[in-house]
């Protein structure tokens, strides 16, 4: 039996004991979870410093912050969570109970991403854990010192319940295999096709975080220093390494030099002179993807850094101007700290570019008219929207966080992940009294009891508290009547 | 006659005009099906004749009045849906707004089965046309008459522009999965569905399955007999058995067993007469090929025949028929039955129950008769099954409320009025971002030093006490 099966083997036994169901144990975990980032906070910060380049205090901000924050809601949430959700009834079952309860679906695999690997591969598991599930986590092997501190997990939680494997490609490919009763994916749309074929085999459901070019239309008539500052901050953030970051801007011609200066300023503001020596500035992951970005400037004009080191994997923050839409840069999701600026004639031409492309995973638009904002949204589609920021939308829990066609199916963050990792399971607890109301509905059928059938089975009842009383003696009532109508054969 | 990929491109260009998108336009379309109940309902009654010899009182509801019943309530209801939800914002968020709206996804996939032809493809679509989308609908080829129903009276009565029917059997269905959907919903088995959720890869496609496998049911500990004897041979025995929530065996004591079996032959001389043959109420078998497959179960099987049995294939007539002394390895426990045969199976204990049922796939449907709550209760929280019913079989499909979906090897996603309207919508997360408060966004930008973090992790923890939580960026 290969390592992966053992993984898979060892948390479904895990999961059958149910020691997952009750929801003490279930905060525990939770609670265990966030001890191991408190914890382990410097080992963490450390692997992310080797991994990305990130500072100590960029990791704290953009990824510990979050994972707490939905840890936090999940442990104060879950009771109301996890409870039965009463629902409306018929007429006829107005003395039943009849609920939604949410119940765990069994073990989840989860697979993480090597851009933000704390906080997508374990905001997942948040809400696989919450949900009452078993889980195997799979860390990406590209942010490896990360993959590493999460090897510790097994310490601090339930560790044949959570289990973690770590490897590359073959492991994974280990995994997909095995059956799982939910997969969820962050990672590209190449490899998101491959995890929902292997989930296909087994029938198994996913979630899937992809990504794709996410569209910034930059408005003539709205505040274009504020708007390049959070733009710029959005782009450059973690090296441009972002599945939410602002791929390209879209404006009109009018406005590119005065956008290209003002983002040239925040450039000099966040990441100084020397972007290269400041520490709060990313490196491109490997050599692989530092080419890959690289090569996709060749023939278009660089108005803003440009330079690189590829020892370092470091990238300049770049911005191309008059990018043309044929051009090597508009081929694939960027991922790097390149910002190309295509020109266009408006909003309605902006509309257009977008709709003629796959769905984002994220769309912006910077504007002071509301009019322009209420356009963008009703005629595009997108996993979500911004106007006048980047990014931030992913900080707030309520807000479902996903794609749709080509950027991702699901979503997550605070109670859809929950949702997303449970089954919502329909009950209707009848009791084997009040027979004689059944009557209408047995054979030998006949044009009378078709007609009551037909008022009665069916349709819904808005109940109050008050007027419930009021119709249950209704129904008795109608039961001993329909009792006497009908059993007189 | 147009071919499937031009009637695809109709539909995506209808979608991309952007004409489903206003309520009056969803609400017009719905009225329309209405009308279409309305003015067909004899039309319809015979076509499920044809078919499956449905009574009229099936026909009526478990098909018409289901779809009548959800349309009234989405109709009445679309409004509410469509609003936008605005969900809580926090210090830093406060003069921004945070709502999520439901959007169409485009052109959808509607894939039905021959069971409940009518009811199976047009809930489904209901949801599609609720949440804006335009959708092609593939009803089964095997329910013929309803299919061809169903390929006049759609266009007759719902905008041509947005939704189409396509005919035809596996070879069409094949080519018609090649092309990209935004959402395929399919009706149907476990093998099919594996095809279609590897077509839907190719092109990222959301997919929602309801698929069927055993439904369990299990009878225990003290019980009104006959009640429980009515219910169970109602819901066994409604369509002929060809119901994917059908309670496909059960599971008693054999004392429980011995008291239930004359029950149930005076139920179904109730329900059916003494010869069920010439019954008026009960239906029949699809086609010839599951007559045969059925027919043939019942020779295979290893246990004994205590109701029914009778069969003929001219009428592809099966008894409603009860087998007792079956066994796990029994033809009969092999695959879902999808007919008028019941086995039941004896067991010594609850637990003997639930554990014969946990080693089996997850059923679309669990059923558990007792008077006694605990045996409920422990029956519900020990097992995972699509829905559950308790003292009752089919009925909890019927309760506009519940969403109505399989999981794990019975499914996945749901439907029936909101829980359809949200299937075939997208949850669009939307943040309208003041251009105030930029001082406080300076917390976020780098340099990233400590008293930054310090404030905003303040801000964090401040927020714990009541608000929607997030971090504050």
């Amino acid at each position: 039996m290969s390592q992966e099966q053992q993984a898979v083997l060892q948390a479904r036994n895990a999961f059958l004991t149910g020691r997952s169901k009750p929801l003490d144990y279930r905060i525990k975990q939770l609670q265990n979870l966030k001890r191991f980032i408190k914890e382990k906070t410097t080992d963490i910060a450390n692997a992310m410093r080797k991994d990305l380049h990130k500072t100590a205090n960029a990791t704290q901000l953009f990824e510990i912050l979050g994972l707490e924050g939905e840890i936090n809601l999940a442990v104060s949430k879950l009771a109301e969570w996890a409870a039965p959700r009463p629902v409306n009834k018929s007429l006829l079952t107005i003395a039943d109970d009849v609920y939604i309860q949410p119940e765990p679906l069994g073990v989840v695999l989860i697979i993480g991403a090597w851009n933000y690997p704390i906080a997508v591969t374990l905001q997942p598991l948040v809400g696989a854990i919450a949900a009452g599930n078993a889980a195997v986590v799979k860390p990406s092997e590209v942010s490896s010192h990360t993959a590493k501190v999460m090897e510790l997990l097994p310490l601090y939680l339930d560790p044949e319940m959570y289990q973690v494997v770590t490897g590359g490609v073959p492991e994974t490919q280990e995994l997909l295999k095995q059956r799982f009763d939910h997969i969820f994916y962050t990672g590209s749309s190449t490899v998101g096709k491959l995890v929902m074929e292997a989930a296909a085999r087994h029938l198994t459901p996913v979630t899937l975080e992809l990504g794709g070019k996410s569209p910034c239309y930059v408005d003539k008539n709205c505040d274009i220093r504020i708007a390049c500052r959070r733009i710029t901050w959005g782009k450059y953030m973690n090296c441009g390494q972002t599945c939410i970051a602002p791929d390209y801007i879209l404006c009109e011609s009018s406005i590119q030099d005065k956008v290209i200066n003002e983002i040239q300023k925040c450039i000099q503001e966040f990441y100084t002179n020397d972007p290269k020596s400041f520490a709060d500035y990313g490196r491109i992951i490997n050599q692989r993807h530092f080419k890959r970005i690289m090569a996709l400037i060749e023939g278009s004009t660089v108005a803003i850094g440009g330079d690189s080191d590829e020892s370092e994997c470091y990238i300049a923050p770049t911005v191309l101007r008059d990018v043309t839409p044929g051009s090597k840069v508009m081929q694939e999701e960027i991922f790097g700290p390149i910002l190309p600026i295509i020109i266009v004639n408006g909003l309605k031409e902006a509309i257009q570019f977008i709709n003629e492309r796959e769905k984002p995973l994220a769309l912006y638009i910077f504007s002071s008219t509301k009019k322009v904002i209420k356009q963008m949204i009703s005629e595009t589609s997108s996993g979500a929207l911004v106007a006048n920021d980047c990014l931030v939308h992913f900080t707030i829990s309520d807000l479902p966080f996903g794609g749709v066609g080509s950027s991702g199916t699901g979503c997550y963050h605070g109670k859809y992940s929950f949702d997303q990792l449970s089954h919502l399971r329909s009950c209707l607890i009848k009791k084997l009294n009040m027979e004689g109301v059944n009557q209408m509905r047995y054979p030998p059928h006949t044009t009378e009891k078709l007609r009551w059938a037909r008022v009665l089975l069916l349709k819904q009842v808005n109940l109050s508290r008050w007027r419930q009383v009021a119709q249950v003696a209704m129904l008795a009532a109608l039961a001993a009547f329909v009792v006497q109508r009908f059993l007189r054969r | 006659m147009e071919g499937q990929k031009q009637v695809l491109e109709r539909l995506r260009g209808a979608f991309r005009s952007g004409v489903t998108l206003p309520v009056h336009f969803r609400l017009t379309q719905l009225e329309a099906m209405m009308s279409l109940f309305e003015d067909n309902e004899t039309r319809i009654v015979e076509a499920m004749h044809e078919d499956l010899a449905k009574p009229k009182f099936e026909a009526v509801l478990s098909e018409i009045e289901m779809v009548v019943n959800d349309l009234c309530y989405t109709i009445s209801n679309l409004q509410t849906w469509m609003q936008p939800t605005y969900v809580g914002t926090n210090l830093a968020t406060k003069l921004d707004d945070c709502f999520v709206r439901r959007e169409p996804l485009g052109v959808v996939l509607i894939i039905g089965a021959w069971n409940y032809p009518l009811q199976l493809i047009l809930l489904p679509l209901i949801g599609a046309i609720a949440a804006g989308n335009c959708a092609i609908l593939k009803p089964s080829e095997i329910s013929r008459a309803t299919e061809k129903l169903l390929a006049e009276l759609i266009p007759k009565y719902l905008s041509q522009e947005c939704y189409a029917v396509i005919c035809g059997g596996a070879e069409e269905t094949k080519t018609l999965l090649e092309n990209r959907f935004d959402h395929i919903f399919y009706t149907g088995s476990q093998s099919v569905a594996r095809c279609i959720l590897q077509a839907a890869a190719v092109h990222l496609t959301p997919v929602t399955l309801e698929l069927g496998g055993k439904c369990p049911c299990l009878i225990y500990g003290r019980l009104d007999m006959k009640a429980a004897a009515k219910r169970l041979v109602w819901a066994k025995f409604f369509n002929a058995g060809q119901s994917c929530v059908a309670p496909d065996y059960v599971l008693c004591t054999a004392e429980t067993r011995d008291m239930l079996l004359p029950f149930m032959k005076e139920a179904l001389e109730s329900f059916y007469g003494s010869e069920p043959q010439q019954s008026q109420d009960l239906g029949r078998i699809v086609t010839d090929r599951h007559w045969d497959r059925l027919v043939e179960l019942l020779k295979k099987s290893e246990g004994k025949i205590v109701i029914g049995g009778e069969s003929d294939k001219k009428t592809k007539y099966i008894a409603p028929t009860v087998v007792v002394d079956v066994k796990e390895s029994d033809a009969l426990m092999q695959e879902e039955i999808f007919g008028p045969i019941l086995p039941i199976l004896t067991i010594k204990s609850l637990d003997e129950g639930i554990i014969f049922i946990n080693e089996r796939e997850k059923p679309l449907a669990l059923y558990a008769f007792s008077d006694e709550s605990q045996v409920v209760t422990t029956v519900l929280e020990r097992t995972s099954s699509g829905g559950f019913c308790s003292n009752d079989g089919i009925v909890h499909m019927s309760l506009v409320g519940l969403p109505f979906g399989g999981v794990g090897a019975s499914g996945m996603g749901n439907y029936h009025s909101r829980w359809g309207f949200e299937t075939f919508s997208h949850k669009r997360g939307c943040m309208l971002r003041s251009w105030l408060l930029e001082r406080v966004n300076v917390l976020r930008y780098p340099p990233y030093n400590e008293s930054n973090l310090s404030w905003l992790r303040w801000a964090t923890t401040a927020k714990k006490k009541g608000w929607a939580g997030c971090s504050v960026m």
